[in-house]
């Protein structure tokens, strides 16, 4: 593919007209997708996309055009068609000033190949693994590939061999485990292990139970409890155009609120999955300080809003959202988490968080999954769903005790239009106090 | 490329009893204005097809975006193997006996999109350019989506739907700031039609009007709290009926298909044909019928002819939202909703076009029996568990009503509520000059995760004691 990709971009290069310029991105992913339900299998398939965007610039003007591939000898006429329309639209364009192009070029090549096993036999392991159990959720896994090349002579390439299997583990009604086995290389015994993990957390399910009262209480955020929140902050907290447009949830550390001293995120291209470049072909920078020590540090710069508000860009993507999402640990042993939580909320997971007032950081969800009370540093009941309402500056300021010492890799096993290469590093975060709602 | 597909599916072959194509051929247009520049154009022209075998006891699929024969029949086959390869673990046993040969046929309706776009960007320049009214206001939008959708499916027992889609979506938002406090109000249409809709939607005008609501917001109080009456306008009903009426219905949740990601439903099977969902004024329906609705088709993905049915009346569940195969499954009757969103997903249950039906009381009459309560429109936060019960929504715009009056605008209305008892709190259904047809593009859910565009037509509706607030500090 990669070949093709390139031969058809230089193809495309070589038959432009006088003062333009061109710039070709790849997104393609060969996937197998198989979804379980009740440790069976609910819908097995196989997906083969791969879509080419052409940008043509001319005369600081600029328009795109994003089609399907066939991957045969049909993409050449089709990607000339779309490009004769480009220059239809172009004629059509007054001169666009936030306009920036990557015209010195910086090619790059990142590959990891891994040991996927076939997918029929991840099906045959995980059916006969589950035995029975009420396990639902996805796998999925094959090969994602991002490529990249203009006419000012940049290549750049990334390829990788994933899978991600999301998955989780009923008892019965809505008490359940969620767990995940992601990586490069599927290893029946890795993912046995994981099962027979869940299986023992589901012990905790067995006691009835408990409805707390709305109030605030002491709770612990689990690594993927915390991704839930720090993922909302990344709808428009670390974006330089939201931050200019005064939009984003953290508009209140602009005017001199502060999160807690142990608060640094970061994100981090180097120790990601996402490609080192982004869709115009700008080269991220490894790290991108986005909070230092509970401090406001760099927004993500896309070109467009590099040129509009006079920043240097830092190779963000068009929605300037983080896709390597780091945040550093603290000093909490994660194994003295209970005994450090003592009497209050252990929380495994939260849900479909939003804003309930954006520009005060103020955000509402809800706990899901493993969610538990804990008395005296034991585990006492799993709770029924609580809605929570509560400001950033209370959860990650005032209210953070710590951050546990370990922190967890979470790959996203998101999967709208294309495989998701996002990931996050985070620990668990202690809280003082929490607010519930409902 | 109807009787191109035609010839080509003709030569396919498999191993499997039962086969199908889904083609689909989509082109999305993007023009937009922000802060008086252009911004560029993106154009988005995708197609492809997805295959799907059944064998006896198991099922398969594989999408490809190479509709070649030699494309389709690598996709067959591999289809095939998938559903050879799980016969004997599906949790559904599938009968290629049992498949439907579908015929359907539809036309998109609408006046054509013109070629030349100056006079589009002239109108989206213009409603920048009239919002442009107040120092405070940092950010002016205005877009329109164009997008054209044909669809075949084929099956090899001699089943043809050949449908077509036109949609024109009209989108803006006005931005406005003072210190820590910022305000948005937007303006959203998006139905199926062509290009006469942009006149039919209001577009025009709505930079300045959404200006001036933005610095109105700015300088309002915030909502205040409490148990207070609530009328909802038709674009926030469209996000309360879409949460907590349409998704709890959802078959495949209840079936426990969605429950590692969307979520599982409050809605049991045994509620059907007997739960009071919620009061006697309560009437919601699944309706494909209305031709401009975003979801409205002549036959859903798995071929299923869609028509108008009752899901609630005066009340009482009657039946979920589930396709074909869920109310195999379930055992329950269903819907025409098994829908994908697009060539590379396979079809699951989705809302399509889910409505309240309008009621007898007139806007000014619910606001004239309204002693405390706060009017909201326009939905900008929405959260509920993973059962679709106990949520939490919020508007852009609020206006407080006392003593049967609107007294002021208030700021960042919220409400919360538990949807297994807050549809019993329906007081008053506005009548038909209250009915609007409104839609999102945005649905979320499935394993490979699929956004897609559902239809919500209401009218205002009024419900009593309802938990209010306002912003800031919790």
């Amino acid at each position: 593919m990669r070949e093709a990709f390139f031969d058809l971009a230089e193809t495309l290069n070589r038959e432009l007209h006088a003062g333009e310029a061109l710039l070709c991105a790849l997104a393609a992913e060969r996937s197998h997708f198989v979804r379980f339900n009740r440790g069976l299998v609910r819908q097995p398939g196989s997906v083969d996309q791969r879509y080419l965007t052409l940008r043509l610039v001319r005369a600081r003007r600029q328009a795109s055009a994003t089609l399907a591939l066939a991957g045969h000898d049909e993409d050449l006429e089709r990607s000339r068609a779309a490009i004769a329309r480009l220059r239809d639209a172009l004629a059509q364009l007054p001169e666009d000033p936030w306009l920036l192009v990557s015209e010195t070029p910086q090619s790059t090549v990142s590959e990891r190949h891994g040991a996927l096993a076939p997918a029929e036999a991840v099906v045959e392991q995980v059916v006969a693994r589950a035995n029975g159990s009420d396990l639902v959720g996805l796998y999925a896994g094959g090969t994602i590939v991002r490529g990249f090349a203009n006419s000012y002579g940049q290549h750049n390439w990334h390829e990788v061999d994933s899978f991600n299997l999301d998955w989780s583990l009923y008892l019965e009604a809505d008490r359940a485990v969620k767990a995940s086995y992601a990586g490069f290389d599927w290893e029946d015994a890795k993912f046995h292990a994981a099962l027979e993990s869940a299986r023992s957390q589901l012990g905790h399910f067995t006691v009835p139970r408990r409805t707390l009262e709305p109030g605030e209480y002491r709770a612990y955020l689990a690594p993927r409890a915390l991704e839930e929140l720090l993922g909302l902050l990344c709808w428009g907290g670390f974006s330089a155009r939201a931050r200019a447009t005064r939009q984003g949830p953290l508009l209140r550390m602009e005017h001199g609120a502060a999160l807690a001293g142990s608060v640094t995120i970061t994100e981090d291209t180097a120790n990601g999955l996402a490609p080192q470049f982004q869709e115009d072909g700008f080269v991220r920078p490894p790290r991108v300080t986005l909070i230092e020590a509970g401090r406001l540090g760099d927004a993500l710069v896309s070109p467009r809003s590099a040129q509009e508000y006079g920043l240097a860009v830092n190779g963000a993507h068009a929605g300037e959202s983080p896709e390597s999402l780091d945040m550093a640990g603290g000093r909490l042993p994660e194994a003295a988490v209970l005994t450090a939580l003592d009497t209050g909320l252990y929380i495994g997971n939260l849900w479909y968080l939003n804003y309930s007032d954006r520009p005060a950081g103020r955000i509402t969800g809800m706990t899901r999954f493993a969610t538990f009370w804990v008395e005296s540093g034991r585990i006492v009941a799993p709770i029924t769903p609580m809605r929570f309402d509560d400001t950033i500056y209370r959860v990650l300021g005032e209210n953070l005790m710590d951050l546990t010492r370990e922190r967890e890799l979470l790959l996203d096993p998101s999967t709208y239009e294309a495989r998701s290469t996002r990931s996050a590093r985070l620990p668990g975060a202690l809280l003082n106090a929490l607010r519930f709602t409902l | 490329m109807l009787a191109a597909l035609r010839d080509r599916f003709r030569t396919l072959h498999s191993t499997a009893p039962f086969w199908s194509l889904r083609y689909i051929d989509e082109v999305r247009e993007q023009l937009a204005v922000r802060n008086d520049t252009v911004e560029p154009p993106a154009l988005v022209m995708d197609r492809g097809a997805m295959l799907t075998a059944v064998c006896d006891g198991g099922y398969g699929y594989c999408a490809t975006s190479d509709v070649s024969e030699a494309g389709l029949q690598a996709a067959l086959d591999r289809a095939t193997a998938w559903a050879e390869a799980t016969r004997s673990a599906s949790v559904h046993r599938y009968e290629p006996s049992g498949m439907p040969t579908p015929r359907g046929r539809r036309i998109a309706t609408g006046q054509a999109i013109p070629a030349a776009r100056n006079a589009l960007y002239d109108l989206l320049a213009a409603e920048s350019r009239a919002a442009r009214r107040d120092p405070r206001i940092v950010e002016r939008y205005a877009a329109l989506t164009l997008r054209t959708v044909e669809q075949v499916q084929l099956t090899n027992t001699g089943g043809e739907v050949h449908q077509q889609f036109g949609y024109v979506i009209s989108h803006a938002h006005v931005t406005a700031n003072e210190g820590v406090e910022t305000q948005t109000r937007s303006f959203s249409h998006a139905q199926q039609g062509g290009i006469e809709l942009i006149d039919a939607s209001g577009f025009r005008g709505c930079g300045e009007r959404l200006a001036e609501e933005a610095v109105q917001l700015l300088l309002a109080p915030n909502c205040p709290s409490g148990k207070l009456d609530l009328l909802l306008m038709p674009d926030q009903m469209m996000l309360q009926i879409h949460e907590s009426i349409g998704h709890p219905l959802e078959l495949d949740r209840i079936l426990g298909d969605e429950r590692n990601y969307a979520g599982t439903s409050f809605v049991t099977p045994d509620m059907f044909g007997a739960y009071r969902y919620g009061s006697r004024l309560l009437n919601v329906t699944f309706d494909p019928t209305l031709a401009c609705e975003l979801a409205s088709y002549a036959c859903d993905d798995e071929g299923t002819p869609a028509e108008k049915v009752w899901l609630i009346r005066e009340g009482i569940l009657e039946r979920p939202l589930g396709g074909r195969l869920s109310q195999l499954r379930a055992r329950l009757p269903g819907t025409a909703n098994a829908r994908a969103s697009g060539w590379n997903r396979p079809p699951i249950d989705r809302m399509a076009n889910l409505n309240v039906e309008p009621g007898a009381t007139p806007l000014a009459e619910m606001i004239a029996g309204i002693e405390r309560g706060v009017l909201m429109r326009t939905n900008v936060s929405w959260s509920i568990d993973d059962s679709r019960n106990k949520f939490q929504f919020g508007c852009e715009w609020g206006e407080l009503i006392e003593n049967g009056r609107i007294t002021r605008v208030v700021k960042n209305p919220n409400y919360r509520g538990v949807s297994s008892t807050f549809w019993r709190s329906l007081a008053k259904v506005g009548n038909a000059d209250t009915f609007e047809v409104h839609g999102t593009l945005y649905c979320g859910k499935g394993e490979p995760n699929q956004a897609i565009d559902v239809g919500h037509a209401s009218p205002a509706c009024l419900f009593s004691g309802v938990d209010v607030f306002g912003g800031h500090a919790p």
